[in-house]
């Protein structure tokens, strides 16, 4: 019920920005790109994925049904892994209708098919890299809590910190000269900027990487915690 | 062989759950676990089922370490957590195909119909897990943990919850299972582990105070017999007395009677031919038996 609810509601919310809302509106902005799709994106992920999120561990610790989990022949990396992906299809599958809104582009653009596809295809990349970053702290933060608002408070906010925080940090007067760029590698968005060019670095498929594998690690710690 | 247990303790901070604990299960036996509200039962199961670490000692499955082997001894354990945990969204055939899949059975479809019509599901089977009664619940509880045909089961309170008639159906199934198998249950109807338990383990506050086959445990505490007698007319009681000089009147009004025969005998029959003889009519007479119960209360008392 979460999964088509949180799919509907990320759809609804894309859609009016993009084609209704007049400020945001692709239409009125009169170019030819996708770009406010992935400029807005982020924005809605801040709020969907924490939703898909919230009660892959929450709600096993809740009913108990982690304990039944626990006590099959699964490793900690099966269960956190099979909850993982199961929660980013969940958010591809959201993003794949929006496969449309190229399409209509390309259709509306004068003259046709006037759009920068290789950008396109590297936001698309990027939008996946930053839902797998989003949901692997969305899963860890709920497998820390068995409370579910909790979690998808906790989630929203490090997806918020993650994504922002330190490109923040890095304009203020703390930080300077080589220390700026690093203290800005170390948030999302910087990376996702450079990969929505269309430039795929693997500096930043790096980061991406890590930063999932960081947090699917301190789930199967956390995982492991109880048993002590 | 099956269930081994060696100086099992387990510490919250500073309560020691179990302290120190060792016992075995055999194969082909039911064992009782049994202690009040606290005593460290689910503690052990949880720690049988590597869902607890233990802090020191050892449990073994059919031989195996339960922290080294840890994969294999889960392939090996049927669990049955107390309040049994289940899917409510599911429905029952999804769930036990879904718990089919995570042990990688063979024939998952045939499987999955096999047992449910072995815990007598088949009229509930594409109900939801969450419009079904607790009895029948339970009974995807003990599906679960039985779908891939393990050596060894561990049952939390199988039977907590569920009405008479569910209780026998349960019991039942239990036995049917038995054979081949190790099986350990835990439980605070004492009449149900007495009636199919061949061995019991007691646990009070974290220890074991009781570890027998059935047939020891009533032997070693106390001898004496109690029965329980109603005439149609009033007798005295030097007329038992006249029988056994060490009875104890537990109960004694004109023509109701409970007493205590210390040694043990049983003196119904003698009884019977006294009564008789005094021109006396028996309306009932019983023996009680001794029971778990009673010694369950005498080894548990604080």
């Amino acid at each position: 019920m979460t999964g088509y609810i949180s799919i509907v509601i990320f759809l609804l919310l894309t859609g009016l920005f993009l084609w209704v809302f007049s400020d945001t509106s692709i239409i009125n902005y009169n170019y030819a790109s996708l770009g406010q799709l992935f400029t807005i994106a982020p924005l809605v992920f801040m709020f969907l994925i924490p939703a898909i999120t919230m009660s892959s561990f929450s709600d096993e610790k809740q009913r108990g049904t982690l304990e039944l989990l626990v006590t099959k022949p699964l490793t900690d990396w099966d269960i956190v892994a099979g909850k993982y992906l199961a929660a980013l299809a969940l958010a591809i599958i959201a993003l794949i209708p929006t496969l449309i809104y190229y399409y209509s582009i390309v259709q509306l653009g004068s003259p046709k098919g006037n759009i920068d596809t290789g950008a396109v295809i590297g936001s698309y990349i990027g939008l996946i890299f930053l839902a797998g970053i989003f949901t692997s702290a969305g899963i860890f933060l709920s497998s820390i809590t068995s409370n579910q608002i909790v979690a998808f408070i906790l989630t929203a906010f490090v997806c918020f910190l993650l994504f922002w925080a330190f490109d923040f940090l890095s304009a203020t007067p703390l930080f300077f000269g080589k220390m700026d760029n690093f203290v800005k590698g170390l948030g999302i968005e910087f990376h996702y900027d450079n990969i929505s060019k269309g430039r795929i670095d693997t500096r930043d498929i790096f980061y991406f990487v890590s930063m999932i594998g960081l947090f699917l690690w301190l789930t199967i710690v956390s995982l492991d915690k109880r048993k002590w | 062989m099956s269930i081994k247990v060696e100086g099992l303790s387990k510490i919250y901070s500073t309560q020691k759950a179990i302290d120190n604990i060792s016992f075995e299960a055999m194969e082909g036996q039911i064992t009782g676990l049994v202690g009040p509200n606290g005593a460290g039962k689910s503690t052990t199961m949880k720690i049988l089922t590597a869902s607890l670490t233990a802090d020191a000692g050892e449990a073994y499955i059919c031989g195996l370490n339960v922290t080294d082997e840890e994969m294999r001894v889960k392939s090996m354990i049927g669990y049955l957590p107390e309040h049994n945990p289940l899917y409510p969204t599911m429905y029952v055939k999804e769930f036990l195909t879904f718990i089919a899949k995570i042990h990688k059975l063979k024939n998952i479809s045939k499987r999955v119909d096999e047992v449910i019509e072995a815990v007598g599901l088949s009229k509930e089977k594409h109900k939801k897990i969450s419009s079904l009664s607790k009895g029948y619940r339970q009974r995807v509880g003990i599906a679960q943990a039985i779908i891939h045909d393990p050596k060894v089961l561990i049952l939390d309170e199988p039977i907590s919850g569920l009405d008479p008639n569910q209780i026998q159906e349960i019991r039942q199934l239990i036995l049917k299972l038995k054979e081949n198998k190790t099986i350990i249950f835990s439980s605070h109807i004492l009449q149900e582990v007495e009636s199919i338990c061949d061995k019991i383990v007691i646990l009070n506050d974290g220890l074991i105070v009781a570890d027998d086959e059935l047939s020891h445990l009533h032997k070693d505490h106390s001898q004496a017999i109690i029965i329980e007698l109603e005439l149609l007319n009033p007798m005295d009681q030097k007329t038992f007395l006249s029988i056994e000089s060490d009875i104890n009147f537990i109960k004694s009004d004109d023509n109701h009677f409970v007493i205590e025969v210390v040694s043990g005998n049983d003196i119904r029959e003698v009884i019977f031919d006294k009564v008789v003889a005094d021109g006396n009519k028996i309306l009932s007479m019983a023996m009680q038996k001794k029971n778990l119960e009673k010694l369950f209360k005498s080894v548990t008392k604080v």
